[in-house]
């Protein structure tokens, strides 16, 4: 006899009639803090970063954000530091004059906090998520030798200019577990690339994430026409010094193994940015290294709230590819270079993230904290 | 040899005592033994194949106010589970949890969202745990859940006044026509009572059904659905025939009362249910169609007694009996009840309903001879009756069932 009741409940919309109640609750301000007491396999409470003593960059997205603090140190890395932790390797002078940079770099089986009590079973290189940012100069020979800790065969395949039995795919340089190898090649074409693991299925293998940035900087020698912008790419290099630059990866993790992302971010963590904003001296430039690897969606997005920057597709130019966005979007894999500056900016909160609504409320959203410059 | 068990040996020829329930000492050891060393040994580690632990996680009710989204949860995992976040249209929003912290196997929490839900539309909450695995569950139609005020609880009354008491009420004012039945529309109406009853008994055990799967696993919806109605049909035939013989007259309309009183009961409390969860298409033909259904109710609690000269007080106790727990109902499944409960009440009514289809039966086989004889309900009369009861109850149903 509830029939007309059960098929009430699968409308999607409600006529209203006169009598209807109109108690809605949009008077739920955004300024609301909440959060729960904790989550119970954390030591720490996790209120006290949503207690309304905190400065406002939460209010920005106000409830609307997850819950609580991830313990990075039990991750073994840290979102803001992973910012800027250039892997280059150690350097030896080959005989020809020329330089051999040569990385190790390990995959291992680690289970890490994606968001606060969210625990994902992860393959990584050398236990990070993403892997280390790897940065080496152009024409230098590079060496990376890859041990397989792990549980499964695992490569690291790098976009780049290289021999197809250093390809890093299946039947070249695609180790079981307990195998060595080393990939040699040299480094071009310079640009902002990435390396992962291409082992198969791709698609389990990558969202796993076993991915990272592979920067190669321009020779500002063999530029001599554009010398000073390939030094001011140049890391080490003096002119290099004044950026603030940023390594910066959008992934996403499907927790439920279900073909559907739950987590997206931008360097793993969840709201990390959010919940702790980047700080940036308003008077040096900005740039950021920055790929997408995320798995099940065709694409992904950055944009810039209160800016306009310039991009170089894949970074492999000197001259900007597009001038004076907000906005980039990207494909798996595709990434690129952002130059922007706040030097004529106030001071303040300034929010960056995906501009795929559902990628930002699921975790891909994060703030500058533009300051005055300290000298 | 000699099968019959009557010819055995006893089994010890001591004679019981209570030395001998000191036996039960030795069992007890050697479970207690058994479970100290499954905890302490773990000498079943070798089945651990580092799988994640089973989660199941069940939102039993959903208030809707405005302070955002409260719903309570619970937990029917391997392991206690924790709840890490919790999205909203696939937006991760904070929450609070009460109690806080892991949720054991069975246990309850309430989640409480500070969500800005538009009225009348649909809303997605997922939760996700700490293990990455995620629970959905939708709010079809976002409406205020009601709360206990004056106004809200006599407008729910009239409701189940008008689909409960007025219907039962309406077919008991029958009762001066149908006074001079003769022996075969005295069957008729009868047998017209077991038809309807045997509507109601399908209609209520699919629902309690329903309302079972809805409810958390470790309830065992539909074994609770089905034991209960048995141990309600067996306790209430039981109670009806403790004088020996089965309930007549004033005795038999009172447990056919019971019976569509607990129907509607549960009935009460699925309507509230569905205002709660907001099915608010509630239209005046709805309600109508409802009395009409319900009208042969009080025709079938009018049978038994119309060759007996009951008081005034007598009809408006059964009036009240059948139909007013439905007033009951709507008050209760408008606070959002848990579906388990609904479940349960739909499955004692359908034991209820049970028996008196069985007592029914047993007068109208009974006829006026007082002669057993159940091929009497094959009679043309008795026949029709069943089926005019069964008809009625479907055709009015159409009235109110929309898809």
């Amino acid at each position: 006899m509830l029939r007309w009741a059960q098929a009430a409940l699968s409308r999607r919309s409600l006529l209203l009639g006169g009598g209807a109640a109109t108690i809605g609750a949009t008077t739920i301000c955004a300024s609301k803090t909440v959060a729960q007491e904790g989550h119970g396999n954390h030591g720490a409470p996790a209120t006290a970063p949503m207690s309304a003593t905190m400065p406002s960059q939460h209010s920005a997205h106000g409830a609307m954000i997850t819950v609580g603090t991830v313990d990075n140190d039990r991750n073994g890395f840290h979102p803001t530091k992973i910012l800027t932790d250039w892997y280059t390797g150690t350097v030896d002078d080959l005989p020809d004059g020329r330089r051999l940079r040569t990385f190790e770099i390990a995959a291992e089986d680690k289970e890490i906090e994606i968001a606060p009590g969210v625990m994902f079973p992860a393959w990584t290189y050398n236990g990070r998520v993403p892997g280390p940012a790897l940065r080496a100069t152009e024409g230098e020979r590079l060496r990376f030798v890859f041990r397989n800790y792990g549980s499964h065969p695992h490569s690291m395949h790098f976009h780049g200019i290289h021999a197809a039995r250093m390809d890093g795919v299946p039947g070249a340089g695609l180790i079981a577990p307990g195998e060595e190898f080393v990939y040699e090649f040299d480094a071009k074409p310079f640009g902002c690339h990435l390396y992962h693991c291409h082992a198969l299925p791709l698609a389990r293998h990558l969202h796993k994430g076993m991915y990272g940035l592979f920067v190669i900087d321009p020779d500002p020698a063999r530029h001599l026409d554009n010398a000073e912008v390939a030094k001011s790419r140049l890391y080490g290099s003096p002119e290099n010094a004044d950026w603030q630059e940023l390594a910066m990866i959008m992934n996403a993790f499907d927790t439920n193994f279900d073909g559907e992302n739950e987590f997206y971010a931008c360097n793993t963590i969840a709201h990390c940015y959010a919940k702790e904003p980047i700080r940036i001296e308003k008077d040096r430039p900005v740039r950021i290294y920055l790929v997408n690897i995320t798995e099940f969606d065709p694409i992904n997005s950055f944009h810039l709230h209160g800016n306009f920057f310039d991009y170089f597709d894949q970074g492999t130019t000197l001259a900007p590819t597009l001038r004076m966005v907000d906005l980039i979007m990207q494909c798996q894999a595709q990434r690129g270079i952002l130059e922007f500056t706040y030097r004529e900016h106030e001071a303040g909160l300034y929010m960056f993230h995906a501009h795929q609504s559902e990628f930002t409320e699921l975790g891909w959203m994060g703030m500058f904290d533009v300051v005055e410059t300290l000298s | 040899m000699n099968e019959n068990p009557r010819n055995f040996p006893p089994v010890s020829t001591t004679a019981p005592g209570p030395r001998h329930l000191l036996w039960l000492v030795l069992p007890l050891i050697v479970l207690v033994a058994a479970v100290l060393w499954l905890l302490e040994g773990d000498p079943l580690r070798g089945f651990d194949n580092g799988a994640p632990p089973v989660e199941n996680l069940t939102v039993e009710r959903t208030v809707l106010d405005e302070d955002g989204l409260r719903l309570q949860v619970r937990a029917g995992s391997s392991e206690p589970m924790t709840i890490a976040q919790v999205q909203v249209d696939s937006a991760y929003w904070q929450f609070r949890q009460d109690p806080s912290g892991t949720i054991s196997r069975g246990d309850t929490a309430w989640v409480a969202i500070p969500f800005p839900w538009v009225l009348g539309e649909a809303h997605k909450v997922t939760f996700v745990t700490n293990t990455g695995a995620t629970f959905d569950h939708e709010i079809p139609v976002a409406v205020p859940t009601s709360k206990v005020s004056g106004s809200g609880l006599a407008s729910q009354a009239l409701l189940g006044a008008f689909v409960g008491i007025l219907p039962v009420a309406i077919g008991l004012l029958c009762y001066p026509a149908l006074r001079g039945a003769g022996r075969n529309t005295m069957t008729f109406l009868l047998a017209m009572t077991v038809g309807l009853l045997a509507f109601l008994f399908v209609d209520t055990m699919i629902e309690a059904s329903e309302f079972a799967e809805e409810s958390a696993a470790i309830f065992q919806g539909s074994v609770m659905v089905i034991l209960t109605a048995v141990a309600s049909f067996l306790a209430l035939v039981a109670i009806g025939r403790r004088h020996g013989g089965s309930p007549t007259g004033l005795a038999l309309a009172t447990y056919i009362a019971i019976g569509i009183g607990l129907h509607n009961f549960g009935e009460g409390l699925a309507i509230g249910a569905a205002f709660a969860a907001g099915a608010a298409g509630l239209g005046t033909f709805l309600v109508l169609g409802f009395t009409l259904h319900n009208i042969t109710e009080g025709i079938g609690i009018a049978a038994p007694i119309l060759h007996i000269r009951p008081k005034i007080v007598h009809f408006l106790g059964l009036a009240m009996l059948a139909g007013g727990p439905a007033v009951l109902g709507i008050w209760l499944g408008s606070l959002a009840v848990a579906p388990h409960w609904t479940a349960i009440v739909l499955a004692i009514g359908a034991g209820a309903i049970a028996q008196v289809i069985v007592e029914v039966t047993a007068i109208v086989a009974r006829g006026h001879d007082a002669r057993g004889d159940y091929t009497r309900m094959l009679n043309p009369a008795a026949f029709g009756g069943i089926a005019a009861g069964l008809a009625f109850m479907y055709v009015t149903a159409m009235l109110v069932k929309i898809s």
